[in-house]
């Protein structure tokens, strides 16, 4: 096991790498779909073999539109490792996971439920969280919190959400 | 013989059941008392907290991470208040972090007292459910002084804490915990060499170190199969890596292997929290950043900025900069953590909760493959899983 | 002086009479009261809920049911695993959609007379979540009878709720008919 497994990920991967981040002390590598199950396997032989998280952003309106992450922990190395893949809005699909580690099997059924994102060689992609009839991507931007309006007499805001309003976002 | 054909008989369980711990369905194929095969389906509790913290600030979304894993309460507004400190790049004073442990290890002494109640009472000992609830009722004790609140408390915030503790919280937390080792060595009476308890449990819902790791097991379940993976080690945070404690560690695998390492871990938590009230410092709770806590009352008289201030943190929150953040800390059930994405606006674009009892009970079908129907029962309790971590 | 006046006997001609004074004596030592209250009172010292631990408020409900806040010495001595053997459902946490119609199919599974108690902000009407996955309140799909608020609520303020439905159910009349459920309202 290398002693510091995530640059030994960067540098086996090499071109593959299409951004690194690094931000408090983490780095994040982008790959793209077509190497993602290649850079899982690195990582894993490099001594990431703990799968932590599997999960995705929505960055809506922006374009790609989606970003499957992969988050992998070294308990040796003590070291942590982020990988992401970008996906398009339409028909996102990505190559599933499992064959690498079994227990993504839930974190990808659940990536399918509230986002929408395909994995391509999963055993078993439906639903999990949400009914199996029902309609819609929950943790999509475009799909609504559905609050229930409060009647309040006066200028009070309805919906908890609009207590606060959002701010615009600013790079720092 | 072999010319008999046979049927698989398909029962349900749950998602109204006693011994299932919360709203789980189990659907279970039989033959005859031998499964044959299993699914767990869940969902039957999902809340949405993830897109509801997208709706708010990052102070108002304290609120949420109690709701989440309600067992251990502290323990999961640690998980989140450390990812927003880390987001932004502050850390909270020294009396604040040591105040947190103490708190976070009588939440996880709280959440384990629960588990064993609850296990023992689906074995039908209840007696020891009662005995721990009423250990568990001195903890909430000390909760509700410190924070008003049994269970739901928001009182660690970004930043520090909400207010410093009342008088008398450092003897009372030390009176319950000299007590304590006595009550957990009664409990070990009880179970520990009891002959019905050991052979429901030995060889039980047995896990291979391997197949723990594969499945992205956390916590006890990974550590009663012999993987030495505890966050307070590997990733130390909040102070963790000054304090002497050990982790007991399995070697079967088994579900008696994970009850012996929660009552250890019960007795680690009260080292802990010992140690920690011995080094507990003065001073202030709450980190000094006027962009991130509020100004203390006095300075709003006298200074035109602390108003200013004030009214910014109040009407629109914090805005910490653009970037992602994932912050674990180990909870009763595993590796808890929050992966936090901001663009620099007063609310997160995404927050997800990395929960521990999810990834760990997707197990299930494998502990319990070719076993009883009596044995899930065991299964599922030596997981310990809290259904609000595995909806969400 | 005065003498005191005599004790007062039976003057009864016959082993077989009944006079006014037996009657007066037997008052001591009998119970009358109507069927109704008598039915009434009889449910409301013995109401055994049933097991339906939601969420977080199902944890002060254990604690409820634990040593130090007893919910037993109201009634309660069990809680039932089959509503078919219960009498009151505690609705104790968020009720999310996919558990909507497993909440109706076990309120329909309880005999008569049966109640609902709502505990918590969740049941009583969605709590902090107002968002897609909860229902909003339980009185959406069941009759509730009595609403407990709090997140979750004390056990104290459980056993409060538990004793306003007490009352209830002995101001009511113990003849009553059964409540269509939503689901059989809706079309």
């Amino acid at each position: 096991m290398p002693d510091d497994p995530v640059a030994a990920v960067a540098g086996a991967l090499g071109d593959s790498v299409l951004e690194r981040v690094e931000f408090r002390g983490e780095v994040t590598l982008s790959v793209s779909a077509e190497h993602l199950l290649g850079a899982l396997r690195e990582a894993q032989a490099a001594g990431f073999i703990f799968l932590t998280d599997l999960t995705a952003i929505d960055r809506h309106p922006a374009e790609p539109r989606f970003e499957v992450v992969y988050l992998l922990t070294a308990p040796d190395a003590r070291a942590r490792l982020r990988v992401k893949v970008q996906v398009s809005g339409t028909d996102p699909r990505v190559p599933s996971a499992t064959a690498v580690w079994p227990g993504a099997n839930w974190l990808e059924r659940e990536v399918f439920d509230l986002f929408g994102i395909r994995f391509d060689g999963h055993p078993d992609l439906r639903r999990i969280l949400m009914p199996d009839e029902w309609e819609g991507h929950p943790l999509r931007k475009d799909f609504p919190l559905v609050e229930e309006p409060v009647q309040f007499l006066g200028h009070t805001p309805n919906v908890p959400s609009d207590i606060i309003p959002k701010t615009p976002p600013r790079q720092s | 013989m072999s010319d008999l054909t046979r049927e698989t008989l398909v029962i349900n369980m749950g998602p109204q059941h006693p011994s299932t711990h919360g709203v789980l369905r189990l659907i279970l194929d039989l033959e005859g008392e031998v499964i044959a095969g299993s699914e767990a389906v869940i969902g039957y509790l999902h809340t949405g907290f993830e897109k509801e913290m997208e709706t708010r600030t990052y102070h108002q979304n304290i609120v949420f991470p109690p709701r989440i894993e309600y067992l251990a309460t502290f323990i999961e507004e640690q998980a989140y208040v450390t990812a927003v400190e880390k987001l932004l790049g502050i850390t909270p004073p020294k009396r604040a972090e040591v105040i947190r442990v103490v708190l976070a290890e009588l939440s996880r002494i709280a959440s384990h007292l629960v588990w064993l109640g609850t296990s023992a009472i689906d074995l039908n000992v209840s007696s020891v459910f009662m005995y721990c609830f009423r250990d568990r009722e001195e903890v909430l004790d000390i909760f509700e002084m410190v924070s008003g609140q049994r269970m739901m408390h928001g009182y660690f915030r970004i930043g520090g804490l909400q207010w410093d503790l009342p008088d008398g919280f450092v003897e009372r937390v030390r009176g319950f915990l000299d007590g304590f080792p006595g009550r957990i060595d009664e409990y070990e009476a009880l179970l520990t060499d009891n002959l019905i308890w050991r052979q429901r449990t030995e060889g039980v819902a047995v896990l291979t170190p391997d197949d723990a790791i594969r499945y992205g097991c956390t916590g006890p379940i990974l550590r009663g199969s012999g993987v030495d993976y505890d966050v307070r080690r590997a990733f130390p945070y909040g102070g963790y890596a000054e304090y002497e404690f050990d982790v007991p560690l399995g070697t079967r695998g088994d579900a008696f292997d994970r009850y012996r390492i929660r009552m250890e871990e019960m007795r680690q938590s009260r080292r802990i929290a010992l140690q920690a009230l011995q080094r507990l410092p003065g001073g202030p709770v709450m980190v000094d950043d006027r962009k991130v806590a509020l100004p203390p009352r006095r300075e709003l008289v006298r200074s035109m900025e602390a108003v200013i201030h004030q009214f910014k943190l109040v009407s629109e929150g914090i805005h910490p900069p653009a970037g992602e953040v994932y912050a674990a800390v180990e909870s009763p059930r595993g590796e808890k953590g929050y992966y936090l994405v901001s663009d620099g606006s007063n609310r997160p674009v995404r927050v997800r909760v990395r929960a521990p009892s999810f990834s760990n009970l997707q197990v299930l079908p494998v502990l319990i493959f070719r076993r009883y129907v009596a044995d899930v029962v065991v299964a599922i309790a030596s997981i310990d899983i809290v259904l609000g971590d595995v909806d969400r | 002086m005065k003498i005191p006046p005599p004790t007062q006997v039976s003057r009864a001609r016959s082993p077989h009479e009944i006079t006014d004074t037996d009657v007066r004596a037997l008052e001591g030592n009998f119970l009358t009261t109507t069927v109704d209250r008598f039915v009434s009172w009889a449910r409301k010292n013995s109401i055994w809920p049933a097991q339906f631990g939601l969420a977080c408020c199902a944890i002060e409900m254990m604690s409820a049911a634990a040593a130090r806040f007893d919910i037993s010495r109201f009634g309660s001595e069990l809680f039932r695993a089959s509503p078919r053997q219960a009498d009151m459902l505690i609705v104790s946490g968020r009720v999310s959609q996919k558990m909507a119609p497993v909440v109706q199919h076990i309120y329909e599974q309880m005999l008569e007379p049966k109640w609902v108690l709502a505990m918590g902000d969740c049941a009583s009407c969605g709590g902090v979540f107002n968002n897609y996955a909860l229902v909003q309140g339980v009185d959406k799909l069941i009759p509730v009878d009595v609403y407990v608020a709090g997140c979750p609520p004390r056990p104290e303020a459980l056993l409060d709720g538990f004793i306003k439905l007490q009352a209830l159910i002995a101001a009511g009349s113990a003849v009553r008919r059964s409540r269509p459920s939503a689901a059989g309202k809706a079309g």
